[in-house]
């Protein structure tokens, strides 16, 4: 009898290390796999939505999103010349899961304030993967139905999760009043670990109405044309 | 636990390992599209935003 006990009790802690192992796989792996197709597609429907004169996606096609809640498709050609995410409302996880979110109470694309939006640093596609490769200067590119905004990086920094200044109107200075338009990138740090945020600012350098929008200008690796 | 599994599955040696490599697959299958993502929700180790938001 506690032979068989025993027994059993060893085949469930080694089937729970085994499920550990898998879980492992899921979030390293698969969750990459799957997000990398969703947000293609979602790039690619935003992409034919654009052309169509529809400003956003959502509902139907995708049933993991709200109606409307993808907006815009952002580009860093620092990250590579396909290199495109979907931009959507809200910053939770089932959301950060299908691309880049957007922190509802900030400014939206090209508004005075600070546009800013999280992305995965691993996992789920890993949007913001190489966050910490961009350089002042570099080109952060938010391309809307009606207009393009190119944004230009001005500075990095690593804060603690708590740190929500670095997201106010004005970053860094809450409560003041926003004058410029600001964009705000905002990742885990380090790799693999949620201790601290990488943060990236920019300010809009440029703003392109879709007629006079042409990528392969832009795709160059900091952007510029 | 599992010697009884393969004891209950019908059928000769190959038949019963077929059905297990079978059932292994589902929980697998059931854990990567339902278990898993509702465990990854509440778990810590994915947050990238700064202020409440998960």
């Amino acid at each position: 009898m506690i032979r068989r006990v025993v027994g059993w009790a060893g085949e469930l802690l080694i089937t729970a290390g085994v499920v550990v192992l898998l879980f492992v796989a899921w979030q390293l792996w698969w969750t990459d796999v799957v997000a990398d197709r969703k947000q293609d597609q979602l790039v690619q429907a935003l992409v034919d939505d654009f052309a169509d004169g529809d400003p956003t996606v959502g509902g139907d096609a995708f049933p993991d999103l709200g109606e409307d809640e993808a907006f815009a498709v952002i580009r860093v050609p620092r990250f590579g010349p396909d290199y495109a995410r979907p931009v959507i409302e809200g910053v939770e996880l089932p959301v950060l899961a299908l691309g880049v979110g957007h922190y509802s109470e900030t400014a939206g694309p090209g508004e005075v304030g600070n546009f800013a939006i999280a992305g995965h640093r691993t996992t789920y596609g890993r949007p913001f993967h190489e966050i910490d490769t961009l350089r002042e200067g570099d080109r952060v590119i938010v391309e809307t139905q009606a207009t393009v905004y190119v944004y230009e990086v001005t500075a990095s920094e690593i804060v603690r999760p708590w740190q929500t200044e670095v997201i106010a109107p004005v970053p860094d200075q809450p409560g003041e009043q926003p004058e410029e338009r600001i964009i705000t990138l905002t990742s885990c740090h380090p790799k693999y670990s949620a201790t601290e945020r990488y943060i990236t600012h920019g300010r809009l350098a440029e703003t392109i109405p879709r007629e006079q929008w042409r990528l392969e200008d832009w795709t160059d690796v900091a952007g510029r044309p | 636990m599992y010697a009884a599994l393969w004891r209950v599955l019908p059928g000769p040696r190959w038949a019963k390992a077929v059905q297990s490599a079978l059932l292994v697959a589902v929980v697998v299958a059931v854990l990567f599209q339902w278990g898993f993502p509702a465990v990854a929700e509440v778990l810590p180790f994915n947050d990238n935003t700064v202020g409440g938001a998960p």
